[in-house]
């Protein structure tokens, strides 16, 4: 069932469980953090409303710099910004920022240690019709190898404004990456629900739990369903929200994996190099336990509707479920 | 090139025309992609398609074709529509437009239809591949190459620094057989170009690239065809277009609105549009 001090969305197994896509959560984010914080200062490449910049753009015209479709000059111009002593967010889509503009960031924001709250739209395949251009599966591999950077990825619209926030706080002095959706996707957490860069929160926990599920981004909402339907057919697990992907809860991870013995990861992302591998390298030196990797398998995405591409890349409740009973078979 | 005659310019304008009708009822069927670009496009991609190219839709991957790189991949609606009035595709396939499965992806791809020269969506790309093809079309067949190469880019997309790049080595190489052909529709997403990231003197600037440019009325079919014709004319450097067009152009209450660049009509929208085109 679902862990109380998770305080979760109460509403979330229900049909009409709020819908709101995780950009959103971004967009309010920033517009809160700058309304406290003079020194940060917004900018976009042509994907102002796209990327709900528009919202702080709106409010602060004055702080908010349009550099138009160039993603190479929108991180530079950042690092530069960064350099004296404002805070600079930038934001575009992820196949472009950090797709594109990779080098740049290594080198200008994080070898230079600036600090840059890095935006990245439209990641997974969720982006839809679009096609398999403009669907970053990559991302979560680009930006966890870059030794300085924060890697975070949001389950939810509230959950990413409350990472917006944090990135954007003197919490945090180094640069950080923020992984967001494009379609409308569940509300699962609340204004109460634990969150912090940096920690992993247990979201569902049966009583006698034979496998840990490991999720992230928006297909979290999936890992509790599938757990939910598991518990009925009388197969426990435990489902464990891992939106800070860098730097890595390990104690926490490894904690929940030893109940278990097993690991299913999801995510909405490659396998070879996400938040799966990621999970992989820690268990691998502490605990090594079986793993089930749900994601995309070495493949591209393509148009579609969301769900239609969901299913399609084996990243559905149906492949989640298939995935654990397998997982228990390798013990 | 075959000779202009008024019946042809008539019968480009018809086939224009089409075109527009069939990327409304693309874009309504899709629920989603981009408007403005692909209608203000129609006429170039007539022109090209329907009289300059040297193609056969019967044998699409003849060697000798012309290459034609679609670099703002965004607007290709119009691109699927021209190759479908060509005879390239189904009509009939139009309407599977972005939906899964389909070979027409929202923004090109090879692999699903691999008579495309390239995939693109990601802006600032084409321009490169183009002078790559170019490049190892001289190195194979010097003087004796009789292909010509046409990249076709956004004017928002020349914010991308790739594309300058690409600008340096088309003067440097002095390509004669390339011809660039920009969509000047004055918008992008966040507005309009000169608000964004202004271009002007953009003319001047690529003339000091060492390019041959024209800049010409993109919805006139004796301006477009005499333009592509001067530049295969000129052999020692390559050539620009800038074909000043209107983002929208043929649905009055659409046209010159950036609001248009990336949505699509409404079924009511699109029902008005296709009677406004087909009145004319
Ligand atoms: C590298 C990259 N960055 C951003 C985008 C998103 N995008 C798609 S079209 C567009 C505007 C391009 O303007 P323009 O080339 O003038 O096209 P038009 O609006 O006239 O159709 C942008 C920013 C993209 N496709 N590729
Ligand atoms: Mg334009």
């Amino acid at each position: 069932m679902i862990n109380i001090n998770s305080k979760l969305n109460s509403k979330i197994f229900e049909k009409d469980v709020e819908l709101v896509p995780t950009r959103k959560g971004f967009g309010e984010g920033l517009l809160i953090a700058g309304e406290k914080d003079e020194k940060i200062i917004g900018l976009c490449a042509d994907l102002t409303e796209s990327t709900q910049m528009h919202l702080f753009a709106k409010k602060f015209p004055e702080r908010f710099i349009e550099i138009g479709v160039s993603e190479q000059n929108l991180a530079t111009v950042a690092s530069g910004v960064a350099a004296m002593g404002s805070l600079p967010v930038i934001s575009s889509y992820a196949m472009f920022s950090p797709g594109r503009n990779w080098e740049q960031i290594r080198t200008t924001i994080c070898y230079n240690d600036r600090k840059v709250l890095v935006a990245g739209n439209h990641t997974g395949v969720s982006v839809g019709p679009d096609g398999g251009t403009h669907q970053a599966l990559e991302d979560i591999a680009l930006m966890r190898v870059i030794p300085n950077l924060v890697v975070v990825s949001p389950c939810d619209a509230i959950e990413a404004r409350k990472a917006t926030i944090e990135a954007l706080s003197s919490k945090i002095t180094t640069p950080v990456y923020i992984r967001l959706g494009r379609e409308k996707t569940p509300i699962i957490t609340t204004e109460e629900t634990p969150f912090e860069i940096g920690k992993v929160s247990v979201f569902y926990e049966s009583k006698k739990p034979e496998v840990t599920i490991i999720a992230t981004g928006s297909l979290v909402y999936n890992a509790l369903v599938s757990a939910r339907e598991l518990e009925e057919d009388g197969v426990g697990t435990i489902v464990l929200n891992l939106s800070s992907i860098k730097p890595i809860d390990k104690k926490t991870i490894i904690e929940n994996v030893q109940k278990t013995g097993a690991v299913v990861t999801v995510e909405e992302h490659q396998v070879a190099g996400g938040m799966g591998s990621a999970v992989a390298e820690v268990l691998g030196e502490f605990f090594p336990a079986p793993i089930e990797f749900i994601g995309v398998k070495d493949k591209f995405g393509q148009s579609g509707t969301m769900n239609e591409l969901i299913e399609h890349y084996g990243m559905g409740v149906k492949d989640i479920k298939e995935a654990v009973m397998k997982v228990i078979s390798r013990k | 090139m075959e000779k202009l005659t008024d019946q042809k310019i008539k019968f480009l304008e018809e086939t224009a025309n089409n075109i527009r009708q069939s990327i409304i009822e693309m874009l309504v069927e899709a629920k989603s992609g981009h408007t403005a670009g692909p209608l203000g496009m129609a006429d170039v991609f007539t022109a090209l398609f329907f009289h300059a190219l040297k193609h056969n839709s019967k044998e699409p991957f003849w060697e000798e074709r012309d290459r034609v790189v679609l670099s703002n991949g965004h607007i290709c609606p119009v691109y699927y529509a021209t190759l479908a009035h060509a005879g390239y595709l189904p009509t009939e396939e139009l309407m599977t437009l972005r939906k899964f499965g389909s070979r027409l992806q929202g923004h090109p791809h090879r692999e699903f239809l691999p008579i495309l020269e390239t995939s693109s969506g990601p802006l600032g790309c084409g321009l490169s591949q183009a002078i790559g093809m170019a490049l190892a079309d001289r190195i194979k067949n010097g003087k004796n190459s009789t292909k010509q190469f046409y990249v076709l880019m956004g004017d928002g997309e020349q914010d991308e620094g790739n594309v300058w790049e690409a600008y340096l080595l088309a003067g440097k190489e002095k390509i004669g057989n390339l011809t660039m052909i920009i969509d000047r529709n004055n918008i992008q997403i966040d507005g309009f170009t000169e608000n964004i990231l202004p271009l002007e003197p953009f003319k001047q600037k690529l003339e000091a690239f060492n390019f041959d440019v024209q800049e010409i009325d993109g919805h006139d079919f004796n301006k477009i065809i005499e333009a592509i014709e001067k530049a295969q004319s000129v052999t020692d450097k390559a050539s620009v277009i800038i074909a000043d067009t209107i983002p929208g152009k043929g649905v009055k209450e659409w046209e010159n609105k950036f609001e248009w660049h990336g949505k699509p009509p409404t079924k009511e929208e699109g029902e008005m549009a296709l009677k406004e085109l087909r009145s004319r």
